[in-house]
């Protein structure tokens, strides 16, 4: 088992342009089902062997597609976004980065009345490895195991892949939730999916500085944790009221801070590396126990 | 984005939010006419983007024209946590009775607007939320329907507004909160919103950040944009595609996504360094743009090396490696160079690196020691 996508993921890309058809075919290559993409005016036709289809439900009919991908640009993510949820898709993932917050506000309070989980956006999207990859992260990085791993980065959760890959830790399901400061599956509900998965062994939680996702899931892990966790923060040399990258990895006053997410995830008896080198070892030390 | 005071007046008096008559001043000479043509006792305030002016000095009352022309005088040119001051707004005193609170501003954690509503304005909010939360009532209107007239009412009256006050203070959080939409802000704020002795409203401050992310369909908003001397750089990396926020240490740092530079930050400081900026490069690594990163972190006279730390995923550690070769054959950089390259295809890029004039290390950790041991060398003539 795992969670959120598995061998039935049935995928309709959503903004078959440069990069969507590029990391369409990765997905593909991965073994991911590609089912369909959609093109308004190109309904009917194929693009590089993917059927097109005009509106997202034409797509879920034709093809039962339970998941799809967002690649379309931020100013036209949001209806992307509300036409796969209006489509009853159970599962999407955004990966488009720079959406308004007032977009995203509204697509959250839909999301609130419907069936449908939505990762990211501003993430590199989500991987059960052997399975299927939902996502831009490169595949060579992820193994299969046991190990869940939730993150708000990019990059810094393939260096940690690689790095448990390396250490023999291989993963049972790895969820980007996005960079963003409203995102649809923040880290402390990632965090009850893995926790309540029979397939994941420990969870390795990726947080950065900015809101309190991490303090929330030190707090559920605290009260409910049936397994082994890890943490690692990025950002404690961050300075306060500074962007880092990230439209959400901001300190703001006192609030987002690394050290109370430390301090949340300490308290919750869950161990903090302080660099991503150090994750392996935690894990393996955090198994044993 | 940050607006001035006199830029979110205008906003708000749009909406039909009771504003003092003002004018905006750049000369002394001006703030003398605006104090003439307003004809009554007024307040000289510095525009500028940082909070505490008055404390600094920023904001002065004048009982006559001449007055506001000393006072401006006094205030044009002041420095302020490090802004200039380049212009004042003038604005005609308020017959203060008493100060109330009301912002508007994002709960990330309940992915709602939340709308602030206290009868202790005017004192530093933050001090008030953190020592006295109860004093201000909160609501969390649907970002479907608006602030709804009965949410606004509940408010004012668990603030506690007064009876006389009540209904217009409802409807001016009604009218804020269409400014909050309208204008794709990220926060709004009327602090302190003004009581006066006949009982009537007036905005006494204004502030308004604007959503960058939204800027594209705010044009009017995007127009205001201000680049103070420290954002240059910002700015100039924002229109490469990167992403620069300029820190006060010594060890520059490029890197891509930006998770990984913030962990990179993050291993220079364990590593007993400070790091001179951040800058995420986006996805890959080109030859364009490793020259064009290492340009603007190199702007930086106070960077003694450079950490680069890559991880090649989609891109490939050799075709990393390959670009950074490239650079510095054409540009030798001025300061000693550490490379990190992990992820796909990292062995090989490591091995292209290998007889290089530059630090190539395995892992972050030791990247980040090099570096920092580096910028504390003397300087190579």
């Amino acid at each position: 088992m795992s969670v959120l996508l598995d061998r039935n993921t049935r995928v309709v890309v959503q903004g078959l342009g440069r990069e969507g058809s590029f990391h369409a075919a990765r997905m593909k290559e991965y073994g991911t089902k590609v089912v369909g993409a959609t093109k308004p005016g190109k309904g009917g036709t194929t693009q590089e062997g993917v059927p097109l289809f005009d509106t997202m439900a034409q797509a879920v009919d034709a093809t039962d597609a339970n998941t799809s991908i967002v690649f379309v640009p931020a100013p036209f993510a949001m209806d992307a976004m509300l036409e796969a949820i209006d489509a009853g898709i159970d599962l999407v993932i955004a990966i488009t980065e720079g959406i308004p917050v007032a977009d995203m506000l509204k697509v959250a309070a839909v999301l609130e009345t419907s069936g449908t989980t939505l990762v990211g956006p501003n993430g590199p999207g989500a991987i059960t490895p052997g399975q299927a990859k939902v996502g831009i992260m490169p595949a060579e990085n992820f193994s299969p195991g046991g190990i869940g791993f939730v993150s708000r980065s990019g990059t810094l959760t393939y260096e940690i892949a690689d790095l448990l890959t390396r250490a023999g830790l291989g993963q049972s399901t790895c969820i980007g939730v996005g960079g963003d400061p409203v995102v649809g599956l923040p880290t402390p509900d990632a965090v009850r999916l893995l926790n309540e998965d029979p397939a994941t062994e420990a969870i390795v939680i990726v947080g950065e500085i900015g809101g309190s996702a991490e303090e929330h899931a030190a707090e559920y892990l605290r009260a409910e944790g049936k397994k082994p966790a890890v943490a690692f923060i990025a950002g404690r040399s961050a300075p306060p009221g500074k962007r880092m990258g990230h439209a959400g990895a901001i300190v703001s006053g006192n609030q987002g801070t690394a050290e109370s997410k430390v301090r949340a995830f300490e308290e919750a008896g869950i161990p903090v590396a302080n660099a991503p080198s150090e994750i392996p070892d935690l894990v393996k030390q955090a198994l044993r126990r | 984005m940050k607006l001035h005071e006199y830029q979110a007046k205008q906003l708000l008096a749009r909406a039909g939010i009771p504003i003092p008559d003002g004018r905006l001043a750049t000369t002394a000479d001006e703030a003398e006419r605006a104090a003439r043509a307003i004809g009554a006792s007024v307040a000289v305030k510095a525009q500028v983007h940082v909070g505490g002016r008055g404390k600094a000095g920023g904001i002065r009352i004048a009982k006559t024209p001449a007055e506001a022309r000393d006072a401006a005088k006094a205030i044009l040119g002041l420095e302020i946590k490090g802004l200039r001051v380049e212009k004042v707004y003038v604005e005609r005193a308020a017959d203060v009775d008493r100060e109330l609170y009301l912002g508007i501003t994002l709960d990330r954690d309940r992915r709602r607007p939340v709308v602030m509503l206290s009868t202790v304005g005017g004192m530093d909010i933050e001090q008030v939320a953190a020592t006295d939360p109860d004093k201000i009532a909160r609501g969390w209107p649907s970002p479907l329907l608006g602030l709804l007239p009965f949410e606004a009412r509940a408010l004012a009256f668990e603030a506690g507004v007064p009876e006389p006050q009540r209904d217009a203070v409802a409807d001016i959080a009604r009218k804020l909160f269409t400014v909050y939409v309208q204008t794709d802000a990220s926060l709004v704020e009327i602090n302190p919103l003004f009581v006066q002795k006949d009982r009537s409203l007036l905005a006494g401050d204004a502030k308004l950040d604007v959503d960058d992310n939204a800027l594209y369909r705010q044009p009017e908003l995007a127009k205001l944009k201000e680049i103070s001397r420290d954002e240059e750089a910002e700015e100039k990396a924002r229109a490469l595609g990167f992403s620069y926020v300029q820190l006060d240490g010594d060890v520059g740092i490029i890197g891509n996504g930006a998770g990984l530079v913030m962990s990179t930050l993050d291993a220079v400081k364990l590593a007993g360094g400070r790091a001179a900026n951040f800058l995420d490069v986006g996805g890959g690594a080109k030859e364009e743009v490793v020259r064009n990163a290492l340009e603007i972190v190199l702007a930086n006279p106070r960077v003694r090396s450079v950490l680069i730390n890559i991880f090649g995923g989609i891109t490939r550690g050799d075709e990393v490696a390959k670009g950074i070769l490239a650079v510095i054959a054409t540009h030798p950089p001025r300061v000693p160079l550490v490379i990190r390259l992990s992820g796909t295809e990292a062995e090989a890029g490591r091995k292209l690196l290998a007889s290089a004039p530059l630090e190539s290390r395995e892992t972050m950790d030791d990247a980040a020691k090099e570096a920092v041991r580096l910028a504390k060398e003397p300087v190579r003539v």
